[in-house]
């Protein structure tokens, strides 16, 4: 290609036709009409929400304050809390779509109201989005926010690549959200399986959608997964051996070990797949020697430990609230641990069961039958154990507590369904019905998102030094909950009773009550999202009677509560030393908690780098240039990354000073305002008493 | 005096670590040729050998070479700290459960699809 | 042989080195991390590769395409590279003179960069003989895997070019050490990438 011909087509594919009322104007048909109205709504509410954005920052002048607070700090607490916001934005979008696709569902008994095609796009960007731009990023804002604060340590080990981590992630977000405005994402399914996807079938702009965005966000985890990994091994505080670890840091190791190893067989799979459509390889193709099943093969290669990567942080989650709020030691720790490594491991053998119906002998099939049941040990140790923590502890039924519980309940049934499918010949029934779907949500939603939202609730006064409204917050699980339960568990029967997942449409009468059950479960969900946000309102008017500066508002167990909320931006004044399990809690019961020292030091922390949004700017550009085949701009955003990259290099002088004076100054303000803070019963803990000091541990708790 | 002579000792001491690793890069470097030579030369000139077996002795080659590499190239020896060690024999595992996996998978679905892709 | 325990994979620094070497130990952990990440890449191009060597499609087969004493010859410069590598490690370590260290690493970037050549001429004759990705399965996963490798030279020669630019700049600084340790460790691993290529890919299809 000659460099004028790069010039040729300067907006590549892009045209008019690429916005999404452009249909409905040409061919005013009725179904046009309609769809073309939800995409246009949905593409407007994109636009005037950007444009809202933009003109607060600029009301406000915040512009600075974002740039050099938030999207160019490399502080691990910032960036786990824009993790965390890139969720919840994901998070209503995908919720949202569910709620479209129920609504379709329910009016689905010879038609519905949407086109196929829309139907098709919105099960493939809610999967998506769920899984690679709503559970990841929340998850690694959870760990981002926590994992540090809870071995002892000042940051994560490399603090500017986990600013590059979140800006891929952020990158491949927008660019799913982007495809709501400008063309058509892919009507492949959140795994895009080819032939389908490749260029003979699905020509447009869709695909290449999904490829890209996944691309983006799978390098944001790889470099995330190493780096957690890396500051578990190396950033622990004296004495934090790894038998000492809180268990949530031990399920962030173990998730970030995933994350190292099943990424890339997802990177292998789009990139073939990127081949096959841009360059005319032939791996997945029908003609030429391609192989479709390679691609089912290396995406469960991810897939599968991919559901564990979701599901692991939520299990630590639950270990700590449990035993936080039942006041007890977490009963087995040691087979909590030894069931997460087991986990961990298990998760690589057992991908096949994702494709049991692909035709490979039934002696592969069996194997990998077998190895998928022997995952509900490990499991099935972990809901023992939280059960023991909670026997004879006296629970407090806080906001985390009551989605830890309706997850243990919700779960052990999704597990249920989980060894039924795990048997080859009950799955060879079920197969691609919505059973499945079932399924899978009955994991996904109470497993991983139920832990994700009381991990939210958990830690939020930790990061923004007051509690959440416990009112609100409760209307919100429960919302959840019992919506849940009426969205899903009709699924069940109607996949045993034969419907087709992905369906957009079907004729048989029968499946409409439970269809509208669904439905209406779907709109309890959204409810649920709706008290969310309003409880953050609510909580965010009230914060002067709810601020828990002290630090330690439910009376925790390990080190994250052992500093003021929020804490200083070097986490720990003096690095702690520890002496055992439940760090802070052995120090209050030994009364070493809250100590002056005698002498402060130079705290040593990086800089501020640029290179986490600029390189979150040029993937964008890069990934766009290549959706629509702008070439120039490909070209250009890959050159300016690889010359960020170079000088960054170049770069030195990365660290700056706190000086000790700094550091005695702020951290004698909260010593002296735990001083004067009065220390309350676990009874008082969601009144406006609780400053966030406890009273003694053993006070008021059945050992 | 004795902070000289231990200066001395440390200068003699470092020169002697030098020594040891250059002759441990000679080392690397000559058994990987042996290693690389052999199988190529098995190939080149040697016929008549059945399929099979040749590609046993070359797989089994390349895996000393591999070895030899990570001794005396990436210096990694059962010195190392415990998660270096675990760490790779981790990463061990997991690519042959993954490697071995997809080609047992694949293969087997070629035989029973008659697809032409039987290794 | 010495006492301590080694901190990383990798030639240490050692004590000499005093906080150049404290600062290794994390960093240049990471970075083995990262490969063994890469290794799994490698692996699943190679899954491809071995599952896809039957899918000819009719078009042209290993024996066909493939140049044994290129391959041989491309070995040897990878070889010998990963020891002028070596030779540079040695020469940061033992603080030797800038000048030596620069000149292996030279010595090495020539390497590298001569074995792109190869390879380059290696994928034209192939195409010249039809040998293009496109034309079947095979060809695709073999432009898969071999170029990929060949990609990550290049990035390790660009790299290369960069550290020298950094010694001139800054010279021997905690950024510029801990620069060449983690190239060093890249380039060597990919030259254990390229034992599996050449058994895997050249001898394997030439039996």
């Amino acid at each position: 290609m000659s460099i004028a011909g790069l010039f040729e087509h300067p907006l590549g594919r892009l045209g008019l036709d690429s916005l999404p009322f452009w249909k409905m104007l040409e061919h005013p048909t009725r179904s046009d009409i309609v769809n073309g109205i939800i995409a246009t709504g949905a593409a407007s509410v994109v636009v005037l929400g950007a444009l809202g954005l933009i003109v607060v920052l600029t009301r406000y002048r915040l512009w600075r304050v974002l740039w050099s607070e938030w999207l160019t700090s490399p502080d691990h607490k910032k960036i786990g809390i824009m993790y965390v916001v890139i969720a919840f934005v994901m998070l209503a979008r995908a919720l949202i779509e569910a709620g479209l696709m129920r609504a379709q569902q329910a009016y689905g008994l010879g038609g519905g109201f949407l086109s196929p095609d829309h139907f098709a796009q919105l099960f493939s960007t809610h999967g998506t989005i769920m899984i690679f731009f709503m559970a990841m990023p929340f998850l690694t804002g959870v760990i981002n926010y926590v994992m540090p604060l809870q071995i002892g340590a000042r940051d994560v080990s490399f603090p500017v690549l986990n600013s590059v981590s979140l800006g891929l992630t952020a990158a491949g977000a927008a660019l799913v959200m982007v495809s709501l405005v400008l063309g058509k994402f892919s009507t492949g399914g959140w795994f895009g399986y080819p032939p389908y996807t490749e260029a003979t079938f699905s020509p447009g702009v869709g695909p290449d959608y999904w490829i890209w965005a996944l691309t983006l966000g799978s390098l944001g985890s790889t470099f995330t997964g190493i780096n957690f990994a890396v500051t578990v091994y190396k950033e622990r505080a004296p004495g934090m051996k790894l038998m000492r670890m809180p268990l949530f840091t031990w399920t962030a190791l173990c998730t970030s070990i995933l994350m190292i190893f099943a990424m890339p067989p997802l990177t292998v799979a789009t990139a073939q797949l990127a081949l096959d459509r841009y360059l005319g390889f032939h791996y997945f193709t029908n003609a030429l020697g391609g192989n479709m099943m390679h691609f089912a093969n290396l995406f469960w290669l991810f897939g599968h430990p991919e559901v564990y990567i979701l599901i692991l942080p939520a299990f630590g989650v639950y270990s700590e609230v449990i035993s936080t709020f039942s006041g007890k030691v977490l009963y087995g720790y040691r087979s909590l641990v030894m069931a997460t490594m087991t986990i961990a491991i298990l998760s690589f053998t057992v991908w096949l069961h994702h494709f049991f119906t692909m035709g490979q002998s039934a002696n592969i099939n069996a194997v990998f039958g077998i190895a998928s049941m022997l995952i509900g040990i490990p499991t099935g140790v972990k809901i023992y154990d939280w059960m023991l923590t909670m026997f004879r502890g006296r629970v407090r039924f806080t906001v985390p507590m009551v989605y830890s519980i309706g997850f243990i309940l919700l779960f052990v049934l999704g597990g249920m369904s989980g060894i039924l499918l795990a048997n080859p010949t009950v799955d060879y029934q079920v197969h691609n019905t919505v059973f499945l779907v079932a399924h899978f949500h009955n994991m996904a939603v109470p497993g991983l998102l139920f832990g994700m939202i009381a991990a939210y609730h958990f830690w939020f006064p930790k990061a923004f030094g007051f509690r959440l409204n416990e009112r609100w917050g409760l209307v919100a699980a429960l919302c959840w909950i019992f919506g849940f339960m009426l969205a899903f568990f009709p699924l069940y029967v109607l996949g045993l009773m034969g419907l087709p997942r992905r369906t957009v449409a079907y004729t048989e009468p029968s499946y409409v009550p439970l269809e509208w059950v669904a439905f209406l479960g779907a709109l309890l969900i959204l409810t649920a999202l709706a008290s969310l946000l309003w409880q953050l309102w609510v909580s965010i008017k009230q914060r002067d009677e709810n601020r828990v500066f002290a630090g330690d508002p439910w009376d925790g167990r390990s080190l994250e509560w052992s500093n003021s909320a929020p804490p200083p931006e070097y986490n720990f004044a003096v690095i702690p030393e520890v002496k055992g399990r439940d760090a802070f809690t052995m120090s209050k019961e030994g009364g070493t908690a809250y100590q002056r020292p005698d002498t402060y030091q130079d705290i040593e922390l990086p800089k501020n780098s640029a290179l986490g949004p600029v390189i979150a700017a040029l993937g964008f550009a890069l990934a766009f240039g290549l959706v629509w085949h702008i070439w120039w701009m490909v070209i250009l955003s890959f050159l300016a990354a690889v010359a960020a990259l170079i000088l960054r290099g170049f770069a030195r002088n990365t660290t700056r000073i706190v000086t000790a004076h700094e550091v005695r100054q702020q951290h004698l303000r909260w010593i002296d305002a735990v001083a004067t803070a009065t220390a309350i019963a676990r009874a008082d803990e969601n009144k406006p008493a609780n400053e966030g000091l406890a009273q003694h541990a053993s006070d008021g708790v059945v050992p | 005096m004795s902070e000289q002579v231990s200066t001395v000792d440390e200068t003699t001491e470092r020169r002697e670590e030098e020594r040891r690793e250059f002759h441990s890069y000679v080392w690397g470097i000559g058994l990987a040729l042996l290693l690389t030579v052999v199988p190529f030369g098995l190939v080149h000139w040697i016929h008549g050998i059945p399929r099979f077996s040749l590609l046993v002795v070359i797989g089994a080659f390349a895996l000393v070479q591999m070895l030899v590499h990570f001794r005396f190239f990436l210096h990694i020896g059962f010195k190392q700290k415990r998660e270096d060690l675990h760490l790779i024999l981790f990463s061990a595992l997991l690519l042959t459960i993954m490697v071995a996996g997809t080609v047992w998978i694949m293969a087997s679905l070629a035989t029973r699809m008659v697809l032409p892709a039987q290794p | 042989m010495s006492p301590q325990v080694l901190k990383h994979p990798g030639l240490n620094l050692g004590p000499a080195h005093g906080k150049d070497d404290v600062a290794a130990e994390s960093m240049m952990f990471g970075f083995w991390v990262f490969l063994m990440s890469d290794a799994i890449l490698f692996g699943m191009v190679f899954a491809t590769y071995v599952t896809s060597v039957q899918a000819t499609a009719g078009g042209p087969g290993t024996h066909a395409l493939y140049d044994l004493k290129s391959a041989f010859i491309e070995t040897l410069l990878l070889l010998a590279s990963s020891f002028t590598f070596g030779m540079a490690s040695l020469a940061l370590k033992y603080k030797h003179s800038k000048s030596r260290l620069i000149g292996w690493m030279i010595l090495t970037l020539l390497l590298g960069m001569v074995f792109l050549g190869f390879e380059l001429h290696d994928f034209s004759s192939m195409f010249a003989k039809g040998g293009v990705p496109s034309r079947s399965g095979f060809l695709s996963a073999f432009f898969d895997l071999v170029p990929l490798h060949g990609l990550h030279v290049a990035g390790g020669c660009l790299w290369l070019i960069c550290l020298a630019g950094q010694i001139l700049r800054y010279g021997l600084d905690t950024g510029t050490k801990l620069g060449i340790m983690r190239l060093a460790l890249f380039w060597h691993f990919l030259d254990i990438i390229w034992i599996a290529i050449f058994s895997v890919v050249y001898l394997g299809g030439l039996t």
